[in-house]
Parts: structure tokens; C-alpha cells; sequence
């Protein structure tokens, strides 16, 4: 695998276990489905009001009034639910989703989460994210190591504005897991045969390394 | 009261200068898209303060009453989806209150529910949370968010009946039900009318004393240029 976003969607793909509740987030975790283990069946929620999302549609099963929160078009799974937005985030808000996967533009060392916004730039919306990430009982993120600019995205204290303090359980980048144990980073693998120095290098946080 | 069935242009006509107004729709998926054409094209109503999770795209749904100028205020989640609703909004052409979309969701609900706040962890310590009450409710910061209610709601359904009984179709629901409850004017536009009794009264989202009016829709999400791409 060459593809930086596909060894990070394979990686989360692995943290999901059988019979969770799963909210995806737009990016790279739309592309963990792929990687998941057949034997494993997760639940895939949407905030716009589906439990139960199932693959892209073919052509002649395309419903335009079925859509996932990137508002591109999905299916349903045998056993499917729908439900307004209300309800819909009476279930996030209220610890019934038991993960996230999410991208983020930074964390910090601990663990609080900026991405919905970058200061002059041009999107303007939060959208669900703060819900899910207060909400969900498991916040795994997403993200690849650098900025395009080939700035840390790890780092001690985000600048950019705040979408949660302190929320964030698990960082998968394309070098590294790490996690979050009572409050403090830890790195605990190392992914695509990166080295702790690779990983040092594009990490300004202080962490702790812990390999299994 | 039963619902008055109304054309669009009929059933929006007294929408005036000023007015509050909800708009159903995640996207275009479950927005009252002949509601929305009707306000565009027949009204002359500005000043608007616009309630909807997004301000449509650019040119489609919403997005043609910003380029009208029409809206003095938006409320919403995500501006993102029409470029035009953020430039608007930076340059201080729109006024504008971003709301976590749980939150909104919520808040209308409320609205429509007698319920006068309620505080959530949502947004706490966030730039979103600047001007509002915080405060730690067992150990967790919260911030109080006010109900959200309105002049007129402008919500689709795909079936409904004469009553104004409505039942929404896949993910066209969401913020739609809350909406139909948190108006002084709620106007459905449907895509199937039947007789009362024509739904399962245990299939019915919405019972008919939230809805005033009933519209046969005129315009569909497949008639719409690029829906579904």
C-alpha cells in the first residue's frame, strides 16, 4: 500500500469491533468500510437520520432521497432505521454511538480537537462535529501527519479554533497509532514501516512511547 | 383544524418583510423545493431571517434568495455547501448565527415543545459558545442554547393527507418534523395527497394539528439540475 490515507483507513479499520455502533465521518474514514473484516458487523450511523448505511448504490439503485452526511447517495441494510435529525442526535448527544471516526485539521497532547475551521479560510460550518465528538463514547481520528504546508498536525496546543477539549481516545496517522491513557499521548505503533524517528520528526506534542 | 390545501403561491402569500422563516432539508434531500421556488418567484418579502441546516447551493433551493438579497440573517450549521453563503457571511453581507447541527436541531424541537433552553456539552469551551451561559452541570461544562421558533416553517413530506398528516420518506426527514411543530405558520408541501385515513395512523411522523397548510408539490428533487451527482 502506497496511498497515506489508505494504510490510515485500513488501521482504523481494525479498531472496530463486532456489533459497535460506528459514525463515519467524511475523508478518509468513508474509505474504511473497504478495509473492514467481513466477519465483523458494525452498524453504521449517519447524522442526517440512518442507522444501518449500506454500500454506495449501482446505478439502478440510486434514491435521491437517500443520502449519507456528505449528502452523496447510499443504501440501506437489511434491518435499516430512519429517524429525523432530533432523534438523530438525541442518539449522538445522548452515548448511544459507541465511535467516531473522524478527520481533524490538529489535536493536541490532550486531547482536545480543531476541525471545523481554518481562520480565513473559506468553509464555514460545523456541521455534526461537535456533537459526535462530545457525544460518542470513542473518538478515533483520522489525519495524515503533516499539513500540506508540512506543518505537525500533532502538537501541543491546537491553534486553530476548538471543536472539543479534551474528547480525543485514539490519533491514527500513516506512521503511527497513538492513544490517549489517563490523559496522557502515548505512541503504541508504529504503521507502514516508519520508524520512531519519522514519527518524532512529524510530531511536535510530547508523548510518551509505549510499542507493543 | 383541518389543513387548508393551497397552491404554493397561495399558501406563502402573506409571508411579510421581517419575517422568521424555517426551512426544511439536509441539502436538497427533504427541502419543500416548490415552497422555496414559490417564495423565490412570487414573493417580494425581504429582510428574512432564515432558518435551515444549510442556505441550499449556489443558485439552487436557498442559494437563489441569498443572490435576491432577500435574507438579512441565516442560522445554520454548515454554510460551507454554498460558497456564496460564506462569502456573504465574511464580508458581513448576511449576518449570521452557527449553531453545532445537534444543537439546532434540538433547540427546535424545543421551540415547538414548550421547552424554554436547555444546557449541552455540545460547543462548551468553544468559539460557539462565546455569549452564552456556561456553566459546569455535574462536573461538565454546558452552555444553555435558547429555543429556536418562527413566523412560518416551510417543511416537505412525501405523503400526507387533507388533515395535514404527513409521513416522510428515507432520509428526507430530518429536520422537518421538528420544524412543522416550532412555527406560528406551518406550510407542507407533499409530493402524494391522499384522503384522511389514507395512512396508517401508526405510520403518521407528524400529526396534522402542527400543519396549516398543504401544498401539492410542483417541483421535484429529480427535476433539479444535478441532483444526485
Amino acid at each position: 500500500m502506497t496511498d497515506a490515507r489508505d494504510v490510515i483507513a485500513a488501521r482504523a479499520a481494525q479498531e472496530l469491533r463486532a456489533g459497535e455502533v460506528v459514525n463515519l465521518g467524511i475523508g478518509i474514514p468513508n474509505r474504511i468500510p473497504g478495509f473492514l473484516d467481513p466477519t465483523v458487523e458494525v452498524f453504521l450511523h449517519t447524522e442526517n437520520g440512518l442507522l444501518g448505511v449500506g454500500p454506495r448504490p449501482q446505478p439502478d439503485e440510486l434514491d435521491l432521497e437517500l443520502i449519507d452526511a456528505g449528502k452523496k447517495p447510499v443504501t440501506l441494510t437489511a434491518g435499516a432505521a430512519l429517524f429525523d435529525s432530533a432523534a438523530s442526535f438525541a442518539m449522538i448527544r445522548g452515548g448511544h454511538i459507541d465511535t467516531v471516526v473522524l478527520g481533524a485539521l490538529q489535536i493536541s497532547e490532550t486531547g482536545d480537537i480543531a476541525n471545523w475551521m481554518v481562520p480565513g479560510g473559506k468553509a464555514l460550518g460545523v456541521g455534526g462535529a461537535m456533537d459526535l465528538v462530545v457525544g460518542a463514547k470513542r473518538v478515533i481520528v483520522t489525519m495524515t501527519a503533516l499539513t500540506p504546508d508540512g506543518e505537525p498536525k500533532l502538537i501541543p496546543a491546537c491553534t486553530f479554533p476548538l471543536t472539543a477539549v479534551g474528547v480525543v481516545k485514539v490519533v491514527i496517522t500513516e506512521h503511527a497509532v497513538f492513544r490517549f491513557i489517563d490523559r496522557e499521548l502515548v505512541l503504541t505503533e508504529l504503521l507502514d514501516g516508519a520508524t520512531e524517528a519519522v514519527v518524532a520528526a512529524e510530531t511536535s506534542a510530547q508523548y510518551r512511547v509505549a510499542l507493543a | 383544524m383541518a389543513a387548508q390545501q393551497l397552491s404554493a403561491e397561495q399558501a406563502i402569500a402573506e409571508v411579510k418583510d421581517g419575517d422568521t422563516i424555517m426551512v426544511g432539508g439536509f441539502g436538497l434531500v427533504g427541502a419543500p423545493l416548490s415552497l422555496i421556488d414559490a417564495l423565490v418567484e412570487q414573493s417580494t418579502a425581504t429582510d428574512l431571517t432564515i432558518i435551515s441546516n444549510n442556505v441550499g447551493e449556489p443558485g439552487r433551493g436557498l442559494g437563489l434568495l441569498l443572490r435576491q438579497g432577500r435574507i438579512r440573517k441565516s442560522i445554520a450549521s454548515f454554510f460551507t455547501s454554498n460558497p456564496e453563503a460564506v462569502e456573504a457571511a465574511s464580508s458581513g453581507a448576511l449576518e449570521y448565527e452557527l449553531i453545532p447541527q445537534g444543537t439546532l436541531a434540538e433547540a427546535i424541537r424545543a421551540g415547538g415543545a414548550g421547552i424554554r433552553g436547555f444546557y449541552t456539552p455540545v460547543g462548551a469551551g468553544t468559539d460557539l459558545a462565546a455569549g452564552r451561559e456556561q456553566r459546569e452541570i455535574d462536573g461538565v461544562l454546558c452552555v444553555l442554547q435558547p429555543p429556536i421558533t418562527a413566523d412560518v416553517a416551510l417543511i416537505y413530506a412525501t405523503w400526507g393527507d387533507q388533515l395535514g398528516n404527513l409521513r416522510y420518506r428515507r432520509t428526507a426527514q430530518n429536520f422537518n418534523p421538528a420544524m412543522a411543530s416550532a412555527a406560528t405558520l406551518t406550510i407542507a408541501e407533499v409530493a402524494e395527497l391522499c384522503e384522511p385515513g389514507g395512512i396508517e395512523p401508526e405510520s403518521i411522523h407528524t400529526p396534522h394539528l402542527y400543519v396549516n397548510r398543504i401544498v401539492p408539490s410542483t417541483l421535484r428533487l429529480a427535476d433539479v439540475p444535478g441532483a444526485g451527482t
